[in-house]
């Protein structure tokens, strides 16, 4: 029995030290693994792989050989894009090349154009103020975004000759200018006035109430072509014959008005969503109906939707190329207009237009859709624990 | 009940237009400082904004030369871009003082719509491009083939007619947009192709080999293109008319921008009462007697502006064909002035 009365010490063998962890095994980890995982992990992963896999193959070569690798990077005109010996090359940069100050600034008179660079580049800082979360003073921003940058702009662009700046008629603003200028306004405005019909639609004043939803039900109720060719069409014909409103407003106004009915809606989904307890709790707190919204409500409320905010806000950037059907001159129009220009005449000069129409509106909308995901994380923060 | 609404509405405004366009448009002109002009938002050769983004073509030419008239100065145009839907609203509401578009001169269009039609710069009609290997010489030799075309257009309309009227057999293939029909014409879906004869040039430009296209000489439509202005401001009327016509009596003259600063010692009469050397034309219309020699010094004569444009100067390379001068076989003729 002495052998089982025996101190650890004497123990043939006692590990001293954890044992040393093993990696798992090989089919676990590394590409091998993550492509069983990920692609191969049933039978119809399997099929959608590799029917995935067998488009890729098919598709992405041409459209590389297309867009880079059989492209004409340099030209003055269409003999550079040509076909030559019956082999039509690849997409016609050369032209886009040409054109591009067209499609940025339209008709704006060449020795202004610093004016347009100029509101560029203050809308740039308005946007970067607002969206960077630790730059300091946003409350400055707010201002700068919402009050300086829509006048200076007006007067930066528009001209005026107690600024020493030549006047520019609305009918020379043409390109991505035209298109962010009136996807800005379009921003900027919806989303105040979207608020107040909201508010208004949930109002227990009935004439606020009424008012909010027959606006808000007329603006859904037609589409937003309609809304610009009564805009463009009909209103010179019921206005007196010495009044003209500027074509461009016109159609500002329109798409503003028809965003902010969306954007009410939009609203009113994050308004419903908040239980009673909170407008009840801000009630018992003593705060009035405008503390309340501006404290408790709103912020919540305006939290949850900003996916569909945005949502509606790339929808009103790509409405925006609609204006070409009123004969606006906007960054799609400007691309229309100049691929059927004879100087450019060759097979792959409408294609590469509008190739370069899609990269550009992708970026804009990606970069919108980007930013909200990060804020939506952001913010979600706090449901997560 | 909707309907009855808008055309109860729509026949006021023509109302209040026609009722305000005896108001006088060259004063409103004149005050304003700039001429109005309703142009397309884009066709090669008529009017299109090169890559500064300034207009040019045919359309663009006679607006600049309106302007040039009343102002001396060609660059006093706002260019309007009007769709094919806003451009008769635009003109009847007053948002632009003429229109010079690629308008199709109808009687319904002359005569319903408030509207006045002047001289034709521009006689299009459809026309068909065929490859040269198919060594056709007319379009009566056509029978069978395949032909594409855009659909829900007139063109479509109007082939119809002709193969029917000709007893020819045919097959059409249509398609949604422009850019669709003509990639299928170069792919070789079908034999022939056809739009407008001015829109057989550029589209032709497209194509992977634009010399082995020829365009037949038969045309089937008649597509008169002309100015159109408010009906009831005639002494508008006879400036937009007369700008065209000093244009064409110009090249009829020989009298071009280069040489027009010696056509004012001239002894012909006919040049002379053309730049108001002798008579006073010019002040009979409201403007000065060098009003011709405006034009012509600012912007040129109708020869100059059409080869520049869409002729033989430009890439179209479109043929004068019906658009040559009276005395060369064509349409183009003015009145004389006297």
């Amino acid at each position: 029995m002495n052998t089982q009365v025996v101190s650890a010490s004497s123990k043939a063998y006692v590990r001293q030290v954890p044992a040393e962890v093993l990696p798992p095994p090989g089919s676990l980890i590394g590409p091998l693994a993550w492509v069983r995982d990920n692609l191969f992990s049933s039978p119809a992963n399997i099929l959608l792989t590799v029917v995935a896999a067998f488009v890729a193959y098919i598709s992405i070569p041409s459209f590389l050989n297309f867009l880079i690798f059989d492209a004409v990077w340099t030209g003055a005109d269409r003999e550079a894009c040509i076909a030559k010996n019956g082999v039509v090359p690849g997409a016609c940069w050369a032209f886009v090349r040409e054109r591009l100050n067209f499609f940025i600034y339209g008709f704006y008179p060449v020795d202004q154009r610093w004016r347009v660079d100029l509101f560029f580049v203050l809308g740039a800082i308005g946007v970067a103020w607002m969206l960077w979360l630790k730059a300091p003073r946003r409350d400055i921003g707010m201002i700068y975004f919402l009050v300086v940058l829509p006048v200076a702009s007006y007067y930066i662009l528009g001209g005026a000759n107690w600024l020493g700046l030549q006047p520019v008629d609305t009918a020379r603003w043409g390109g991505l200018m035209v298109t962010l200028v009136v996807a800005g306004v379009g921003i900027v405005a919806s989303l105040p006035l979207g608020i107040l019909l909201a508010l208004g639609r949930r109002s227990k004043l009935p004439v606020i109430k009424f008012f909010s939803v027959l606006f808000i039900e007329f603006v859904r109720g037609v589409p937003l072509i309609t809304v610009l060719f009564m805009a463009n069409t009909m209103l010179p014909l019921f206005l007196p014959d010495n009044i003209t409103v500027d074509k461009l407003l016109r159609a500002l106004v329109g798409i503003g008005l028809f965003a902010s009915a969306y954007m009410a809606e939009v609203v009113r989904a994050g308004l419903q969503a908040l239980p009673k307890g909170q407008y009840e709790g801000a009630m018992a707190m003593g705060l009035g109906y405008w503390q309340m919204m501006r404290l408790i409500i709103l912020p919540q409320a305006l939290k949850v939707t900003i996916p569909n905010i945005v949502n509606t806000y790339i929808g009103l950037f790509k409405d925006t190329s609609l204006l070409l059907i009123v004969g606006i001159f906007d960054f799609l129009k400007a691309i229309e207009t100049a691929r059927i220009d004879p100087q450019w005449a060759a097979p792959t000069t409408s294609t590469t237009g509008y190739a370069f129409a899609a990269i550009i509106y992708f970026l804009f909308c990606y970069g919108m859709a980007s930013y909200a995901r990060a804020m939506e994380r952001r913010l979600s923060v706090a449901d997560k624990r | 009940m909707k309907k009855v609404l808008m055309s109860v509405a729509v026949g006021a405004a023509f109302v209040m237009a026609a009722g305000s366009a005896s108001a006088q448009t060259l004063n409103q002109v004149k005050s304003r400082g700039v001429l109005q002009c309703g142009s397309n938002t884009g066709l090669a050769g008529f009017g299109q904004p090169d890559a500064q983004g300034n207009w040019t073509g045919l359309d663009v030419d006679y607006c600049r030369a309106i302007a040039a008239a009343i102002f001396n100065d060609a660059s006093k145009v706002k260019f309007v871009p009007l769709s094919a839907k806003d451009r008769f609203t635009a003109l009847q509401s007053g948002e632009v003082d003429v229109l010079v578009r690629n308008t199709t001169w109808t009687m319904s269009r002359d005569t319903q719509l408030g509207l006045e039609f002047g001289p034709v710069n521009y006689y299009d009609g459809q026309g068909f491009m065929v490859r040269k290997k198919l060594k056709i010489a007319s379009a009566m030799e056509l029978s069978g083939a395949s032909v594409c075309t855009q659909q829900g257009t007139t063109t479509e309309l109007n082939l119809a007619d002709f193969f029917r009227a000709n007893k020819l057999k045919y097959e059409v293939v249509a398609f949604a947009s422009s850019d669709e029909t003509i990639k299928a014409y170069d792919a070789g879906r079908c034999d022939v192709f056809t739009t407008d004869a001015s829109g057989l040039y550029a589209e032709r430009l497209k194509l992977t080999a634009p010399d082995d296209h020829i365009v037949l000489p038969e045309i089937i439509s008649k597509e008169p293109l002309g100015a159109a202005w408010r009906h009831g401001d005639n002494q508008w009327g006879d400036i937009v008319k007369w700008t065209h016509y000093a244009m064409v009596t110009a090249e009829e003259l020989g009298v071009t921008k280069a040489n027009v600063d010696e056509m004012l010692k001239s002894t012909n009469p006919d040049v002379k009462r053309l730049l108001g050397t002798e008579g006073k034309f010019g002040e009979a219309i409201g403007l000065t007697n060098d009003w011709a020699y405006r034009i012509i010094k600012l912007v040129g004569n109708y020869g100059e502006s059409f080869d520049r444009n869409v002729g033989a100067g430009s890439r179209l390379k479109i043929a004068r064909g019906v658009n040559a001068l009276w005395s060369k076989g064509g349409l183009q003729y003015a009145p004389p002035i006297r």
